[in-house]
């Protein structure tokens, strides 16, 4: 006899809803075990049909996607040195030269530069404008927090379209300057909807207590209140990271060469004849990579970051 | 005649070597991210080496190319200074001041456009059509072609069933009705213990696929952009009962040849299925033609190649290929100039096609060798010969955007019926040229 | 009962002293801080929000920069209400919001209700689960697509594994009746997650005396369910619900990855519409209307969702 008593699951409830969870888990994260997988597969293996589950691992796809190479005819071929390194050698073994890095370095790069400008910008303006929302009376609070909030309504397609044209006239067009302000724009409200969060928890005594002691109110700030907050901090730096580093449109529509970041890159890295899919999946996973252990940090905090801070576990 | 080539070239040579080496400056060349891109990389060396610039690239996958690219003229990006941009855009790209418009540069530099493919001149090069206004350097000469596994073709069991059931022999088809009957036999079919399928064939969505596959079925039964006599006069033209008709057969193609899963396929998905063995024919644009050749799986003796074959009402190919252009944009104009002068000498341009480009140079193509260097160079000779090209006008993407939704629609997603479809597109190209301000 | 020195402190200060103190200067700092912010998101938010306003009376192109703008008043938006082609795409949208919702609804609260029987190990495999909504989802959407590849993805082969079908008779993105199912299916295995975070904070917030009390009363065990934790959850839900449903509305990476809008228009939402309107058409002016009319929609939308959410609050 089952209860739905939330007190006391029998031992056997347990046991189904861990097997039942268990199996979702093990469902769900298959797809990401694949392309893992595919990463390590030669080019021949990963469009075999049917798919391979049991294959020899190369890291033909991580070679391809940090060089760019040509195909030599055989005449060129017999002119050009032997290959030295390991990855030469499997390069030639497709008789093709590798002429450089690829543009994926770059553009993970860029990820990186965009991604850690715009948090530190919206992490930095955001603190302060949480402090301020938090400890004083501002005229017209609630408004202008609900207008920040209403700002991430916009699908972003359409924002796109007069920032284009802004960006057009600044010569913002395909900088890393301009997006990293943009993806500050659209995180701050984030950032100041979870800090303000996080600083309402710090009790306002401490900071009263350091002004008694004759400190001005920027010092109190400085010295009281931000150490306190800096696991609200962090944590709200890693969601605006991930999301600068998650997006796409804005990066499609408004970069191009420089300033492009890896998601509109990777689906576009094309091998000899057709996309090269052990490259995709190794840019993938590289690309997943740092999302994955920040979750893993961050999963106390995650339903704090995801809802905006209206939800605290 | 030679002898005037002889001392062009020469000047142009010369011209060359003495070029301004003063200051190294850094060019960026933008193009689609395919093989001859990576040839003309190692071909750019001889560039940096005369000139002392140092030349960057920038490859977009095709997919995305036209997006990209377009964008970037649009927002008055500064990354590219030369563009290897589709025929399309010229138009565009002309009337909105983005490229340097060449005339004077060839007078000057005794580049002549008589001597290239006069197809590729108006195609790559010519805005307005046929008027001698140049925008581009016919870089890059392209058309889509067939490759087909020959071997497959010449075994006896497969020969024989096919004549007992078509009464015809299997071989190079000799119209567009024959290219269905040798797909429909060849789908499903067992060959060396896998199942094989007729046709991969261009069904893509996103860009210009599939517009870029059905034009060759169009065009051969009859279809036309306009009215000969009469510019933007479509009524008539675009769905006329031979354009519904072609229309018509490019879907059962697709239904009955090609295999399952291809309702979004370009030419990647087309080189991977035919490489992998899946198909017994290929849709593709000719530049595959070197990689086909090459290819362990299927290249060599295994793979045979063909223009696209007649219909009713003659026999064209769909027209690929691009032109070589400076953006108004950039800040190294006299650089890219040079690069330019130095891409149309012949020897280049001989050096460009025997690494993997397709120049359009009537000396290269029409050298009497040049048939028989390649297994491929009689199907190219014959398709550039019967090309024919999408719209160039400014609005450009209007017209292929909307012909992608009607023609996906109808082909790939059963909606309506084939005289839908077209009477749709006429409705939508109409409105286009309204608002263009040319009807 | 321990105070810190500074609290200890705080407390000695008289009252009238550490009013003074607090307000020197505060309001200087409040504007100070404020004041980026608040210029910031009025540069990308709301400068962009009324240029765009503008543009929609126009017939703007944005590739197009020496030809003469005219003002045209509500043409763009009669274009866009008469277009049988907006309709298309808004069905497409709203079918993907109703499924989405309602599966990841469904199985993101089953979830937390299992996880919520605290079987050993839970921690491990929560984290487990909640990894695919921390993706990018165009990255997301470009690697589904390879796995719903008919002749090389994993996908056909499961489904071939379990029921039998052949896997090259059918593709997901591919057949016009599948796309609209194979989105849907992408998203809810990103998002269920999330709805499941929101339904576990829920049910840890029912204090466990309400069900004692109940089962003092000899109430079964679906009364109780529906009594108590129905509507304890509830506001928890509907907050799920709005942020996925905002979220889906203006669903962009994923599905054009995925699908690109195809086969024909039939997985095109109207973020993807309004894409090829703005940035492939060029038609700026227009795709400047449909974008107010979307962002009305979602706002209007909201704001009635969130009074509603408000009411259930409070009872």
């Amino acid at each position: 006899m089952s209860s739905f008593s939330v007190t006391t699951p029998t031992k056997r409830q347990k046991w189904i809803a861990g097997i039942l969870v268990v199996l979702y888990a093990l469902i769900t994260i298959t797809p990401l075990v694949w392309i893992v997988m595919t990463g390590f597969k030669s080019s021949a293996d990963s469009i075999a049909y049917p798919p391979k589950v049991i294959f020899s691992p190369s890291l033909e796809g991580y070679v391809n996607l940090f060089t760019s190479q040509t195909r030599l005819t055989s005449e060129q071929l017999a002119t050009t040195p032997a290959p030295a390194t390991w990855y030469e050698k499997l390069v030639r073994s497709h008789e093709m030269v590798i002429v450089g890095p690829s543009r994926f370095g770059q553009r993970f790069l860029n990820s990186v530069i965009i991604g850690f400008g715009s948090t530190f910008l919206s992490v930095f303006l955001g603190t302060l404008a949480a402090y301020a929302f938090s400890r004083f009376r501002v005229p017209i609070k609630d408004d202008l927090l609900f207008f920040i909030l209403s700002t991430r309504m916009m699908p972003p397609i359409a924002a796109a379209i007069p920032i284009f044209l802004m960006f057009r006239e600044l010569g913002l067009s395909d900088t890393r300057l301009g997006m990293i302000l943009l993806y500050t724009g659209v995180n701050l409200s984030l950032a100041v909807w979870l800090l303000k969060g996080f600083i309402d928890e710090i009790p306002f005594e401490y900071e009263e207590a350091a002004l008694i002691d004759g400190y001005t109110r920027f010092q109190a700030f400085y010295k009281v209140v931000l150490p306190q907050a800096a696991t609200g901090i962090a944590s709200t730096a890693i969601f605006c990271l991930i999301f600068a580093w998650n997006e796409y449109a804005f990066a499609v529509l408004l970069t191009s060469g420089n300033a492009q970041t890896a998601p509109p890159f990777i689906p576009t890295i094309i091998g000899f004849g057709g996309l090269d899919w052990p490259a995709v999946a190794a840019g993938t996973t590289l690309f997943l990579l740092p999302i994955m252990i920040f979750t893993i940090l961050l999963r106390k905090h995650l339903l704090r970051g995801i809802t905006f801070g209206a939800v605290r576990k | 005649m030679k002898l005037k080539n002889i001392i062009v070239s020469t000047a142009v040579a010369l011209a060359g070597v003495s070029g301004s080496a003063a200051q190294a400056e850094d060019l960026t060349l933008c193009w689609a991210s395919w093989d001859p891109a990576n040839a003309l990389v190692e071909l750019s060396k001889d560039y940096e080496a005369k000139s002392g610039n140092t030349m960057h690239f920038e490859f977009v996958p095709w997919p995305n190319f036209a997006d990209r690219m377009l964008n970037e003229l649009n927002s008055g990006g500064k990354l590219c200074d030369l563009l290897i941009g589709d025929s399309q855009w010229i138009g565009g790209a002309a009337e909105n001041g983005q490229y340097i418009k060449l005339n004077d540069f060839f007078a000057k530099e005794g580049i002549s456009m008589g001597d290239f493919i006069p197809a590729t001149v108006v195609g790559y090069a010519e805005w307005p059509k046929n008027t001698p206004n140049y925008w581009a350097l016919p870089a890059f000469a392209d058309v889509v072609g067939w490759t087909y596994r020959k071997d497959w073709f010449s075994r006896p069991d497969l020969k024989k069933a096919f004549k007992a059931k078509y009464g015809y022999d299997l071989g190079v088809p000799s119209s567009l009705a024959h290219l269905k009957d040798i797909a429909q036999f060849f789908q499903g079919r067992k060959i060396d213990g896998k199942t094989v399928y007729g046709a991969a064939i261009y069904t893509e969505r996103g860009s210009e696929g599939i517009t870029m596959g059905v034009t060759n079925a169009l065009y051969n039964y009859g279809f036309e952009y306009q009215n000969p006599k009469k510019p933007y006069d479509m009524a008539g033209f675009v769905n006329s009962a031979g354009a519904v008709a072609g229309l018509k057969f490019y879907k059962e193609l697709y239904k009955v040849g090609a295999p399952p899963g291809s309702s979004d396929w370009y030419m990647s998905e087309d080189i991977d299925a035919y490489k992998s063995g899946q198909v017994a024919m290929q849709m593709n644009f000719a530049f595959v033609w070197p990689g086909m050749n090459a290819d362990p799986n299927v290249g060599g003796d295994r793979t045979g190649y063909f223009a696209n074959p007649p219909g009713p009402t003659g026999q064209f190919a769909q027209l690929g290929g691009q032109g070589i252009s400076v953006v108004a944009n950039t800040a190294h104009k006299d650089a890219a100039l040079a690069y330019i002068k130095w891409f149309a000498q012949p020897e280049i341009q001989k050096r460009w096609t025997a690494m993997g480009g397709a120049s359009a140079l009537r000396a290269v193509v029409e050298d009497p060798a040049f048939p028989g260097k390649k297994p491929y160079n009689k199907a190219f000779l014959k398709s550039m010969a019967i090309v024919k090209d999408f719209w160039a006008e400014p609005s450009y993407a209007d017209l292929l955007l909307a012909m992608q939704d009607r023609v996906h629609k109808y082909v790939i997603a059963g909606q309506g019926t084939a005289k839908q479809a077209l009477d749709g597109l006429l409705k939508d190209w109409t409105q286009t040229f309204e608002d263009e301000g040319k009807l | 009962m321990s105070c810190s020195p500074v609290e200890r402190a705080a407390k000695a200060t008289p009252t009238q002293l550490a009013n003074r103190i607090r307000g020197l200067s505060d309001r200087g700092i409040a504007w100070l801080f404020v004041t980026p912010t608040i210029f910031l998101l009025l540069s990308i938010n709301i400068f962009p929000l009324i240029w765009t306003i503008y543009l929609s009376f126009t017939n703007f192109r944005a590739n197009r920069i020496g030809r003469a703008v005219k003002t045209i008043g509500l043409r763009n938006y009669e274009r866009i209400l008469s277009d049988a082609d907006i309709w298309q795409t808004m069905q497409a949208t709203a079918h993907f919001l109703i499924w989405t919702l309602f599966l990841q609804v469904l199985i993101g609260f089953t979830l937390a209700w299992l996880i919520n029987r605290k079987f050993k190990g839970n921690d491990l495999w929560t984290t487990i689960i909640v990894l695919p909504m921390m993706l990018s989802p165009a990255v997301v959407g470009n690697f589904w697509k390879f796995l719903y590849q008919p002749q090389i993805g994993l996908f056909n082969y499961v489904v071939n594994f379990f029921t039998g079908i052949d896997p090259s008779s059918f593709s997901m993105i591919g057949d016009v009746p599948l796309a609209p199912w194979a989105i849907v299916i992408v998203d809810t295995w990103m998002w269920t997650p999330f709805v499941m975070l929101i339904c576990l904070a829920g049910l840890r917030s029912i204090p466990d005396y309400l069900y004692e009390a109940a089962a003092v009363d000899r109430a079964s065990n679906w009364r109780q369910f529906w009594t108590i934790t129905v509507p304890m959850v509830l506001p928890f839900l509907m907050l799920a619900v709005l942020f996925r449903g905002i979220e889906n509305f203006k669903m962009f990476d994923l599905v054009v990855q995925l699908t690109g809008g195809g086969p024909g228009s039939i997985t095109e939402l109207t973020s993807i519409n309004l894409k090829r309107e703005a940035f492939e058409k060029w038609h700026t002016g227009y795709a400047s209307a449909y974008a107010v009319i979307l962002f009305v929609t979602v706002f209007g939308l909201a704001s009635i969702y969130v009074k509603a959410l408000n009411k259930v609050k409070e009872r």
